[in-house]
């Protein structure tokens, strides 16, 4: 179980600065989706928060402690493509369990559940170079279900995919969520996506970036994207994002 | 797919036929360089035959000097990259021992391994430690580059999938750093072959009473040059017949190809 407190967080590359004195919390088992202009320090603040980044001043703690790779259970879905080139899809999905010392038999048993899930199961023994873009990318989603995190932070880990699996994986973002209770931080470029996942939004402003609006979704689950209180909670979104 | 090798294989051994035929025809047909100093493939082929069993003029058959060449090019070896390789593993991952180890290095690299020759004959005479210690500067040097390189270039990304995950240092550096660093540390093994294989001629040539550039060396003096064309292309085929062993390993451990 996580609850995220982010306290006055500050970080600058060099003369930029892009995160400027953030602070905000995110409640245990809350799902957060974070949306901002590009390039407004979204990715910067999730390599901060497991401390791949150095900040500048502030701080980020979880249950009240500083951030501890080994104790905290976090999975982070990067941006960026991470598969291992060397390791078959298999390998890479069970990397993390691995890494987390999980038994022999339930590495076995996450392995398919996770690959079928994301619709891999029959690439399990590819290596990356033969897959396309959203297979990797599947592949680094599968890879972070596996290891049943108490933090799941996703960066637009949805954006590669078609729209019939990112509707399929967001529902099943979302049943992951309702049985194990994960703190999820999302961040999505998508308003619809985030006002369909979501317990709450925050949307952050242009460099030097500061938390914008802060609300939130109080729409229940499941929730269909023609109703008028859905219309109504995507075009608040979309009015904030206007003013940029 | 096959056609494609077929066709490969057939230009491969098509070029060796044009060249052997071009060597026949220069010596035996046409005569035009003196067969005693350029003999032809056939005398070649016979003095191959001969020095199979033949002790003269250098002391040995060939495959008693082949045995003793093989043994210290893999003596000075396979120290030289059992050595290189982890140290350059090191260098790459810990900063520290980058720090300590890295100034020496970059001393002692610039001096080819035949210039340690003389020295080493005045140290450990022109026995088998002095050889194998030449051919083992001349090993260590481009696996410790190569390790090293590989280790630097990590995809950092690899590396913060692996710390997020929890994993410490040396975790990240067995699971991450050398899998991904395994084709470059196999391109230094193979360069570091071809240095050890050329030091050791080199070695043999200068300080030895065997092997096979000892063999060449002993040729020369009496002026048998179809012997020593025996201990060159000896030396060619060894030398090709062990990057193929080390190819075949490579191919076998390095999973998924190169790229992404
Ligand atoms: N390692 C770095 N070194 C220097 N500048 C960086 C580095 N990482 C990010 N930046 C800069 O910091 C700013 C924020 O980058 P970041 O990647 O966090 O944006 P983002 O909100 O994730 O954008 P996007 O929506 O496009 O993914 C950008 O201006 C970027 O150029
Ligand atoms: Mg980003």
């Amino acid at each position: 179980m996580s609850k995220v407190e982010v306290n006055h967080l500050t970080k600058s590359f060099g003369k930029l600065k892009v995160l400027d004195d953030i602070s905000f919390q995110v409640e245990d088992g809350d799902f957060l989706c974070i949306v901002g202009p590009t390039g407004c320090g979204k990715t910067t603040f999730l390599n901060s928060l497991v401390k791949l980044y150095d900040v500048d001043c502030g701080e980020i703690l979880i249950n009240g402690e500083a951030v501890d790779l080994n104790k905290h259970s976090i999975a982070y879905i990067m941006q960026e493509y991470s598969t291992m080139s060397w390791l078959t899809v298999r390998e890479n999905v069970q990397f993390g369990m691995k890494i987390r010392k999980f038994s022999k038999k339930k590495i076995k048993e996450k392995t398919q559940e996770v690959l079928r899930m994301v619709g891999m199961e029959k690439f399990a023994d590819y290596y990356p170079g033969q897959l396309s873009a959203s297979m990797l990318q599947r592949v680094s989603i599968a890879r972070a279900f596996a290891v049943e995190p108490d933090l799941l932070l996703m960066d637009e880990p949805y954006g590669q995919l078609d729209l019939e699996l990112r509707f399929k994986l967001e529902d099943e973002l979302i049943r992951i969520w309702q049985e194990t209770k994960t703190t999820i931080i999302f961040i999505t470029h998508n308003i619809e996506e985030a006002v369909y996942m979501s317990r709450r939004i925050m949307v952050l402003t242009n460099k030097p970036t500061k938390v914008k609006e802060d609300f939130e979704n109080p729409l229940p689950l499941p929730r269909n994207v023609t109703e008028e209180s859905f219309v109504e909670m995507r075009n608040r979104v979309t009015n904030l994002i206007k003013w940029w | 797919m096959k056609e494609k090798k077929l066709k490969y294989t057939l230009i491969s051994v098509a070029s060796i036929a044009a060249f052997l035929s071009v060597w026949y025809l220069v010596t035996d047909v046409f005569h035009i360089f003196p067969s005693s100093t350029f003999p032809s493939p056939v005398k070649v082929a016979q003095a191959f035959i001969r020095k199979l069993t033949v002790k003269t003029p250098d002391g040995g058959t060939l495959a008693t000097h082949l045995a003793a060449s093989l043994k210290v090019a893999l003596y000075g070896y396979l120290l030289g990259i059992g050595i290189g390789v982890p140290l350059g593993i090191l260098m790459g991952w810990f900063r520290k021992v980058d720090l300590i180890v890295k100034p020496i290095f970059d001393l002692v690299r610039p001096i080819p391994p035949v210039g340690w020759i003389p020295l080493m004959i005045l140290w450990l005479g022109i026995g088998m430690r002095a050889k194998a210690t030449v051919i083992f500067v001349s090993a260590v040097t481009p696996s410790i580059i190569n390790a090293y390189t590989g280790i630097k270039q990590t995809n950092s990304v690899h590396i913060w999938v692996a710390r997020t995950f929890g994993a410490k240092s040396l975790e990240t550096l067995i699971k991450v750093g050398i899998p991904s660093a395994l084709p470059m540390i196999f391109a230094g093994l193979k360069v570091s072959l071809g240095a050890s294989w050329m030091a050791l001629v080199a070695a043999e040539m200068l300080a030895s009473t065997e092997g096979l550039g000892y063999m060449i060396q002993m040729n020369r003096m009496v002026g048998k040059a179809d012997n020593i064309m025996v201990g060159m292309i000896t030396i060619g085929l060894v030398g090709a017949m062990l990057t193929w062993i080390l190819e075949k390993l490579e191919n076998k451990l390095v999973k998924g190809g190169r790229t992404k």
